[in-house]
């Protein structure tokens, strides 16, 4: 049994509570990583977080990306795409062959 | 590239030969399984690029909803719409093992079986425009958390790959031709011994004939 967290600035996420997940609204960069490390070790099993947030915390997702859970996934914030989502799984493409071939564009 | 010092004996000649084998297998099995991986992960990443695209399109849209809904409604009405939420959410993990990565799945089921509870709010005093945002919300989560389990299956299959990779190299280039080249190190030296020790034998005897003719001379 796990929950899903949202975390982000207030506007983008806060249409997520109406779903039933639990939403953390964070603003400076120190509270991101505050909350964030506060969901890592408490019981969920998908966190949701803005790219806009991801952005400040960088590192501290990076650590986790070989745990099972959580599974930490990026969203567009309502300010619009800035492709750190789509970067992420060209990311992982460069890891695992050696260079971006399927989506060098 | 003997670098280190080996001792040219038939033990360690035997003790050599085992680690080849033994290595030799392991790079098979490491080159196999480097090779799944790699199969699966390309068909997993490219259905992460879809479904994250179709989350991406779905998000914006759900926030386009949602600033329009805010732009009719006032900020406080907005805030104790949303506040007491009747839905709720909760998450099963299960684990699959693919190639000794261990993935998690999840499935998902809401407190209430009604659709119609993601709605927290009376219909009166809000907006539709906030019924359309949290109806396309809600029609995009299942989709959404596919992708989180597509998207931490992709990041895990490919540290994994990464490191198989390295382990099958180190094997490939170092390992196994450092053991070929001590064990045909040890072979020459081997054989260098015994040519020698015959070559002494051969002077032995030789010396041996000799002293043995000039004893019968002598008697003569």
């Amino acid at each position: 049994m796990a929950n899903i967290a949202v975390i982000g600035e207030r506007d983008s996420i806060y249409g997520f509570a109406a779903l039933g997940l639990d939403t953390f609204f964070v603003q400076a960069e120190e509270e991101v990583r505050q909350c964030f490390h506060q969901l890592v070790g408490g019981g969920y099993g998908v966190i949701y977080i803005t790219e806009a947030a991801a952005s400040l915390i960088s590192e501290e997702i990076e650590k986790i990306k070989m745990q099972a859970v959580p599974a930490v996934i990026l969203i567009p914030g309502v300010w619009g795409n800035t492709g750190a989502g789509t970067a992420n799984v060209k990311k992982s493409v460069e890891q695992a062959v050696g260079s971006d071939i399927l989506f060098h564009n | 590239m003997a670098t280190t010092q080996v001792n040219p004996t038939r033990m360690e000649l035997t003790r050599l030969k085992r680690k080849l084998v033994t290595a030799l297998k392991g790079h098979k099995l490491l080159k196999d399984k480097r090779d799944e991986l790699m199969r699966q992960f390309l068909d997993m990443v490219r259905e992460n690029m879809t479904l994250r695209q179709q989350v991406e399109e779905g998000i914006r849209a759900a926030n386009q909803n949602f600033v329009l809904a805010s732009a009719v409604m006032n900020e406080p009405a907005l805030q104790t719409a949303l506040m007491a939420p009747k839905q709720s959410v909760t998450l099963d993990i299960a684990y699959k093992n693919v190639m000794s990565v261990e993935i998690p799945q999840f499935s998902y089921h809401t407190r209430t079986s009604n659709p119609h509870d993601i709605y927290s709010y009376g219909y009166g005093f809000t907006s539709a425009d906030l019924d359309d945002a949290v109806k396309s919300l809600a029609e995009i989560f299942p989709q959404m958390l596919e992708l989180a389990e597509k998207e931490k299956a992709c990041q895990m299959m490919a540290a994994e790959i990464e490191k198989t990779r390295r382990r099958v190299n180190a094997l490939e280039h170092v390992m196994i031709p450092d053991y070929q080249e001590k064990i045909k190190y040890i072979t020459m030296k081997l054989d260098e011994n015994e040519r020698s020790t015959q070559i002494r034998l051969m002077k032995v005897k030789d010396m041996m004939i000799k002293e043995r003719i000039e004893q019968s001379r002598a008697q003569a």
